[in-house]
């Protein structure tokens, strides 16, 4: 089912777009939806808000995140979803949220919820989209960036690292790019933490019929994209290999 | 209650089969459909080479049916053998393929058999794939040139997929017969359109698509009920079953088993829980195998 929406704000920094909307539906953080409008092919997105006004946030890398990025209030976008399994808080308190790069984005929400969160980037730069969140937020946020240029120097997993030494956690929720969720779900495992990660593959139905995004035997659209540490230790495709639009195996470099 | 069935030589622990273009690009996906209880799964549709299909959008679902024009997307036959590998080790598996030629299905059909494939399924009715699908298999001098090669060219069954979208399904099911063609697999889906107002132009990038789920059951019926009177190969049903009753509707119209796609989207237990209906309704009604019910809406 589509919902066609209009665009009600719009904020870019850099190379990355966020674009909010009226929609009056129920969303977990960590659910994604199906976005499209003529000139684009549809496109899987996290919601980066789920409150009232929702949210999408993206970084435009490509044809189709570029003509998304020219959409401006008053513009109509087709949403599908929301879909799949999102993140499931157990214990607040011991809980660390950690999003990397343009996948701090789906984790945004439980930012806003209070949770503790860590945000990691290249460089200062693109942690402006999320500066403003962070600013409102009640839990504690830390920073890192790989070049040094806003807070702690270094990686999501060297940041977690830090973090831990301070405070104790049982499990971390995050979302970035395959090689960080790699070697955090590492860390995870050889620290006794829990964690769920959002993972990401080529889509097109969204919801679990056609096949195209599986890991191993799981459908990231539909049985995901939040797994369990568990899940994800079992994906033996995980951190090694993708699926291209034919549903070829494609090995990561 | 015996829930085994068999079309033609083909026997099955019970008769719902996984419809193909549905969680089967991959091997272990196909593996996992296999283990939620489906007695065999036919593959994605694999042509000759890699084909990434139609752009998205390519998929919508409403509340009683779904619209896709996915485009047989595949990575080809070669590098298909893989996932074949994969899912022949958890079950039966039945290979379809789609092509433009009868030497073409041939070659494809007979990599599926050196693939462990337990029969072939021709598709001659995909609606959104130019120069395929029901391109080829609307014409029924086609349809029996195409059976006919593929039959001397394997010695698995050969299943031919049939489209509704045509006024004359029984010659065409007849070709398939008069070829040697093992069973008849119907319906595919519909020839459809959406059309977003908001945008006004239509939803899919293919413009048209192939409707399934619900709402094309009574077609489905009616078709399978049109061909047993006219055929006497074994027939298989599809098109719209969630449940055991929309499966008995199949089975009752004359299908000697029943393909399950769309009702995946509700979850993969579907086919347990046909299964288990189907064993219900037997004991309530006095049917002691599936077998005694095929056709009987025909006394």
């Amino acid at each position: 089912m589509n919902d066609v929406v209009t665009v009600t704000g719009k904020s870019r920094s850099g190379d990355i777009c966020s674009l909010s909307f009226d929609w009056d539906r129920t969303v977990e953080p960590g659910q994604f939806v199906m976005v499209w409008a003529p000139g684009m092919e549809e496109i899987p997105l996290s919601l980066s808000s789920v409150g009232d006004v929702k949210s999408i946030t993206f970084r435009i890398i490509g044809k189709d995140t570029e003509a998304l990025g020219t959409k401006e209030t008053g513009d109509r976008l087709s949403i599908r979803g929301p879909y799949g399994r999102g993140y499931k808080v157990n214990d607040r308190k011991r809980t660390l949220v950690v999003g990397g790069g343009i996948g701090i984005a789906p984790v945004l929400p439980m930012m806003a919820d209070g949770l503790d969160t860590a945000l990691a980037a290249r460089s200062a730069g693109e942690l402006d989209f999320a500066l403003p969140a962070a600013d409102k937020a009640t839990g504690k946020t830390w920073i890192s960036t790989d070049d040094g240029s806003m807070g702690f120097c270094g990686n999501a997993v060297q940041l977690v690292k830090e973090i831990l030494k301070e405070r104790e956690y049982d499990e971390i929720l995050a979302c970035g790019p395959e090689i960080m969720l790699f070697f955090l779900h590492r860390f995870c495992v050889e620290n006794g933490i829990k964690c769920q990660m959002s993972l990401e593959r080529y889509m097109k139905c969204g919801c679990g019929i056609c096949g195209s995004c599986m890991i191993d035997d799981k459908r990231v659209c539909a049985d995901g994209p939040v797994f369990t540490c568990g899940e994800i230790s079992g994906m033996k495709d995980f951190g090694h290999a993708n699926r291209d639009p034919c549903g070829t195996r494609v090995l990561f470099r | 209650m015996d829930l085994r069935t068999s079309v033609g030589s083909l026997a099955l622990d019970n008769p719902c089969i996984l419809a193909s273009g549905i969680m089967d690009e991959t091997g272990e996906g196909m593996a996992r459909v296999l283990r939620a209880g489906a007695a065999a799964v036919v593959s994605k549709s694999v042509g000759t080479g890699p084909n990434p299909g139609h752009a998205n959008p390519n998929f919508i679902e409403e509340e009683a049916f779904c619209l896709n024009a996915m485009g047989l997307p595949n990575p080809g036959i070669k590098v298909y053998a893989e996932e074949m590998r994969t899912a022949v080790a958890c079950g039966s598996v039945i290979g379809s393929v789609y092509a433009s030629s009868p030497e073409e299905f041939a070659e494809l059909a007979g990599c599926m058999e050196d693939y462990g494939a337990c029969a072939v399924e021709l598709n001659l009715s995909c609606p959104h794939a130019a120069g395929y699908g029901m391109e080829v298999g609307t014409d029924p001098h086609m349809v029996k040139r195409i059976v006919s090669v593929v039959k001397d060219a394997v010695s698995i069954p050969v299943w031919a997929k049939l489209t509704p979208n045509t006024h004359i399904l029984k010659d065409i099911g007849k070709a398939v017969e008069e070829a040697g063609g093992d069973a008849i697999v119907a319906i595919n889906t519909l020839r459809a359109m959406k059309i977003i107002p908001e945008f006004g132009r239509p939803f899919l990038s293919n413009r048209f698509g192939g409707l399934s789920g619900s709402a094309i059951r009574p077609v489905g019926v009616r078709a399978v009920y049109d061909l047993y009177s006219t055929v006497t190969i074994p027939i298989v049903g599809v098109g719209g079953i969630c449940s055991h009753r929309d499966a008995l509707e199949y089975i009752m119209a004359g299908a000697s088993a029943v393909q399950i796609g769309t009702a995946v989207l509700k979850g993969l237990d579907v086919f347990s829980k046909v299964n288990e209906g189907l064993r219900d309704f037997m004991r309530e009604y006095g049917y002691p195998s599936v077998k005694d019910m095929v056709g009987v809406a025909h006394e």
